[in-house]
Parts: structure tokens; C-alpha cells; sequence
């Protein structure tokens, strides 16, 4: 092909893919997919099933669902969770019962697997959709997410 | 070739340059180390190694369970595909038969998952020739996809969302809804991909011709995947060796006998087309049925050597693994893609320019924590 031809095919082609980006810039502003984070952050939603953090739901009376079963300690692949336990005497039948004295999860290490909830027998831990969990020390990163005072639920056997 | 520059004094000698640890064009940290003349390439090696986590090894000390997550982190853009490889591995050495609806959706999430590493991929070569507003236009189509594994796995690239004998939970309500949508979507913006890349004359000369691979050098160097195809070399594990619910499809292996980056580069744009049909033949009747069969909550495979080997969206992943009998494998290796991929770098490169060089990377593919492990 000759010299002139090329650079005529050039052009060509150049417009052609031209065409497609032209479009767009027109069209942009209905089809914008561009999340505006951080100022969407009030109406910014994550889905239910998003694994951002590890957390302990706790009802009104400041009680949990953990037996201490360790069943998530065991099924973490890196260590992320402790479990410190002791047996206690259970106030309402007065054995002694194994019972949670801290759960520890370390979220730096954490790499969200999930195992750790697939393996809980009693629904104690799920997913929370938080996702900003950036801190300026890392020593926060290690949670304990049983609450202060905390007790087992009643009626929740593992 | 004679670079000495006639009626002078000058002449040119080759020297050593390094390319990488923290270069854009090596996708990662992958060090490469250029013998040039000028900008001629006349030896280039592949120095790895820095983002080597012993993956193999912490294998070893994890359950049949735990392992599925390592395999997230080697190649990052078809981790469900790896995923499935390792489950698919513990299930042969079990015997265990899981429900066609499993099947199913595994198929069907593995070929989004190779769609959106093909979309990404799409979108950096473009980039790596040249063309910027390419990557943005590949990440649009990707981000659709992200958002169908987010809503069921709950991740959006580290999915883990395979476990021996199944799947961790079932697919979300708008599962199905959401792919048919992403179908529709992508049918529109395929073809302008080729209108915006393939049939541009700057692309063409930057491809055509550059950094030929023939068939007969495809298997010795062991090349899978678009590369192995690229060069005419049938080597597609959906094909040859069909697991989950491939049997059961219809699809066409892209086979193109050129070789060159620009024959890699179409296999994988028309096999975006072949995995939409694939997800279009069974989005419409995925099985009722459980999603998953119920396993011993400690996972002892039977005593042996087991082999699965599935293809990922950048060639033949392989699973070995070694059982004694315990709760852990004495031994499991990987054969990735990409490590077979890179050893030919210097083959199909040697002779040709640095900006050639890159060409060719983009189209090995390559994801550097693949290489690695």
C-alpha cells in the first residue's frame, strides 16, 4: 500500500474508534457508572452478604449467642481468632459451664474467608458490611467482640 | 543485525537493564533482566521471586477446607476457577458426587470469572500499546460482573465461595436476574471492543507479526491457554477433559494458526463471545437441588496421589495433591500458567524491540502472583 494510503487508513480507522468514545461523550451523563465515594457515603449501601468485618450481635440485654465452642478458632486457617473460655458456674442450673472470656479477633490478619462462620453452630458471629477499617495504629485492629459483662444467651446450646 | 554506524568511530555494545520489580508494563512485580543492543532485545530473563508466599508449602499445614482460600491469592483474576480446581481435587479423591446444581453454578460463575479477566485484560493490553481510553471501557463491563459476585459470594475478587462437596451458600435471589442483565448489556459492548482496538492500524502494526510463537514451540514450553490456542495448539481442559457442567455445553474451542500477539489477542476477545453462550445455555435451567452434600466436618482424603486439572482464564491450572491419610496433604503442587507462560518470554522476544516486549507480555497474560505462589 502506498504512502498516502496508509496514512488515509490511519485516519480511517482512528475515526472509527473515534465514533465509539464520541458517543459516550455524549451519552455520558445518563449512564455515569462513576460511584461519587466518599460523598455518597450516607445513601452508599453494600450487599447483604459482603464480608467487610467479623462481629458479635448482642440483644438489648447484653447477651450473646457464643458457647465457646472454639469450633472458629479451629476453623481459622491463620489464627485470626482466640477464644479465651473458662468454666464458670451457670447461675441457673448451677453447673459449671464452659463459657466465653474473651473472643479475639484479629482483623489484621484476617482475610475473610468466612469459615469461621460457616463453622459456628450457633449463628454467634456474622459478617458485618463495614468496610472502612483503616486506623492509624494497628493494635486496634485486634477486637475483642464480646461486649463488657456480656452473658450467654439463654436456651442456646451448641 | 549491524548497528555500528558507518564512517565513525561510535559503536554500540550491548548492556544490561533492568525491567521491573515495580514496573507497570510487568503487571506486578516481576523483574526482568534485558540484555540489549540499543533497542534490541537480545536476551531477556525472568527474575522471580518477590512475591513468593510459599503458598504450596502452607498448604501442608491447612485442612482440605482452609487451602481453598490460598488459592484466591494466585491468580487473583479467576479465583473461583482455582477455587473449584482444589474442590474439584478433594471431591475425585472422596468420590464424591456433588448435585448437578452445584455443577451448574460453578460452571456459570467460573465463565463470568473469565469474562471479567478477560474484560480486565482486554483493557490493559490496550494500554500497554498505547491506548488509554481502553482500559476504562474494560473495567465498565467488569464492574458488572463485580457486582454479581459481590451480591452472592460477598467478594468481589477473593471469593472463596467453593468448599469441597459444594458451595458455601446458595446463589442470591437476583443471581439470575442479574447475569441475564449482564448478557444483554455485553452483548451491545463486545463489538464495539473490536471497534475501538482490533481494527485500528496503529494496534495492528504494534501486534501483527510481533513476538511469533509456533505450534511446535506452544508444546514444548508447555503453553496453555490463549497462548497454546494463539499458535494453533487444542489444548483447552473444557474441552479435551470437561468437568462440572462443560459436558454438557456447547462451545467452540478458538483455535488461530498465526501465533503472533495479535492471533493471542483474538483468541481471547472471541472467547468472551464463546463464554456468554455457555452462561446463555444454562442460566435459563440451573437445577433445583441442594448446594451442597454434607461433608465430614474434618476432611481425611484416602491414601494416594490425586490429579485435577481445570482451565483457568490464562490456561491449564493443575492440582497434585499427596495424601497420607491425614487431615492434612503431605504435598500439593500447582502447575500454574503463567510460570509455563513466562519461560517462553524469551524465546518469542529475543530479536525484537523493547516496545515489543511489552506487547508480547500483555498478551502472555501473565498475573505475577501466579508465577509465584
Amino acid at each position: 500500500m502506498s504512502y498516502f494510503g496508509d496514512i488515509y487508513k490511519g485516519i480511517k480507522t482512528l475515526l472509527t474508534g473515534m465514533s465509539v468514545t464520541g458517543k459516550y461523550f455524549i451519552t455520558s451523563r445518563k449512564g455515569a457508572i462513576t460511584q461519587q465515594y466518599p460523598d455518597n457515603r450516607d445513601n452508599l449501601k453494600m450487599f447483604d452478604r459482603f464480608r467487610g468485618e467479623v462481629v458479635m450481635p448482642h440483644n438489648e440485654n447484653n447477651e450473646h449467642r457464643c458457647t465457646g465452642c472454639q469450633k472458629c478458632e479451629l476453623a481459622c486457617p491463620n489464627g485470626t481468632i482466640e477464644i479465651i473460655w473458662d468454666r464458670q458456674i451457670d447461675p441457673e442450673t448451677g453447673k459449671k459451664k464452659k463459657m466465653i472470656d474473651k473472643h479475639i479477633y484479629h482483623l489484621g490478619m484476617c482475610t475473610m474467608c468466612g469459615l469461621c462462620i460457616e463453622a459456628c453452630p450457633t449463628d454467634a458471629i456474622k459478617w458485618a458490611q463495614n468496610f472502612e477499617n483503616s486506623v492509624y495504629d494497628r493494635t486496634k485492629l485486634t477486637r475483642v467482640l464480646n461486649k463488657p459483662g456480656s452473658k450467654l444467651m439463654p436456651g442456646v446450646e451448641d | 543485525m549491524d548497528t555500528t554506524i558507518k564512517n565513525s568511530n561510535l559503536k554500540s555494545e550491548e548492556y544490561f537493564i533492568n525491567m521491573g520489580p515495580q514496573h507497570p508494563a510487568t503487571h506486578g512485580v516481576l523483574r526482568l533482566l534485558l540484555t540489549i543492543d540499543g533497542e534490541i532485545i537480545k536476551k531477556v530473563e525472568p527474575d522471580l521471586g518477590y512475591i513468593h508466599r510459599s503458598i504450596e508449602k502452607m498448604c501442608e499445614r491447612d485442612s482440605y477446607q482452609q487451602i481453598v482460600h490460598l488459592t484466591d491469592r494466585m491468580d487473583y483474576l479467576s479465583s473461583h476457577i482455582n477455587n473449584e480446581a482444589v474442590c474439584l481435587t478433594v471431591e475425585k479423591a472422596l468420590e464424591l458426587e456433588v448435585p448437578e446444581r452445584v455443577k451448574v453454578i460453578r460452571t456459570i460463575i467460573g465463565e463470568l470469572t473469565r469474562i471479567a479477566s478477560h474484560t480486565l485484560w482486554w483493557g490493559v493490553m490496550g494500554m500497554d500499546v498505547g491506548a488509554l481510553t481502553t482500559y476504562f471501557y474494560g473495567f465498565r463491563d467488569r464492574e458488572m460482573i463485580n457486582d454479581i459476585f459481590e451480591e452472592t459470594c460477598g467478594a468481589r475478587l477473593t471469593m472463596n465461595y467453593n468448599i469441597p462437596g459444594g458451595l458455601m451458600f446458595d446463589i442470591h435471589p437476583n443471581f439470575v436476574k442479574r447475569v441475564k442483565d449482564f448478557i444483554a448489556h455485553f452483548k451491545t459492548k463486545l463489538p464495539e471492543y473490536d471497534t475501538l482496538l482490533s481494527g485500528n492500524v496503529i494496534f495492528q502494526k504494534r501486534t501483527k507479526g510481533v513476538g511469533i510463537l509456533t505450534k511446535e514451540d506452544a508444546i514444548s514450553f508447555g503453553a496453555s491457554g490463549p497462548v497454546g490456542r494463539g499458535s494453533g495448539y487444542s489444548c483447552d481442559v473444557r474441552k479435551h477433559h470437561p468437568y462440572s457442567a462443560l459436558d454438557k455445553v456447547k462451545f467452540k474451542e478458538i483455535l488461530k494458526t498465526e501465533g503472533d500477539t495479535f492471533a493471542r489477542y483474538q483468541v481471547r476477545v472471541e472467547e468472551m463471545w464463546e463464554s456468554l453462550s455457555i452462561i446463555e445455555q444454562l442460566i435459563d435451567n440451573i437445577p433445583e437441588g441442594d448446594y451442597k452434600v454434607a461433608t465430614n466436618a474434618v476432611i481425611k482424603l484416602p491414601k494416594g496421589e490425586f490429579y485435577q486439572k481445570v482451565e483457568t482464564a490464562r490456561g491449564e491450572l493443575g492440582v497434585y495433591v499427596v495424601s497420607t491419610g491425614t487431615k492434612n496433604p503431605y504435598r500439593v503442587k500447582f502447575r500454574s500458567p503463567g510460570f509455563s507462560n513466562i519461560s517462553l518470554l524469551n524465546h518469542i522476544t529475543v530479536g525484537g524491540k523493547i516496545g515489543d516486549l511489552v506487547a508480547t507480555m500483555a498478551t502472555l497474560d501473565i498475573v505475577v502472583p501466579d508465577i509465584d505462589r
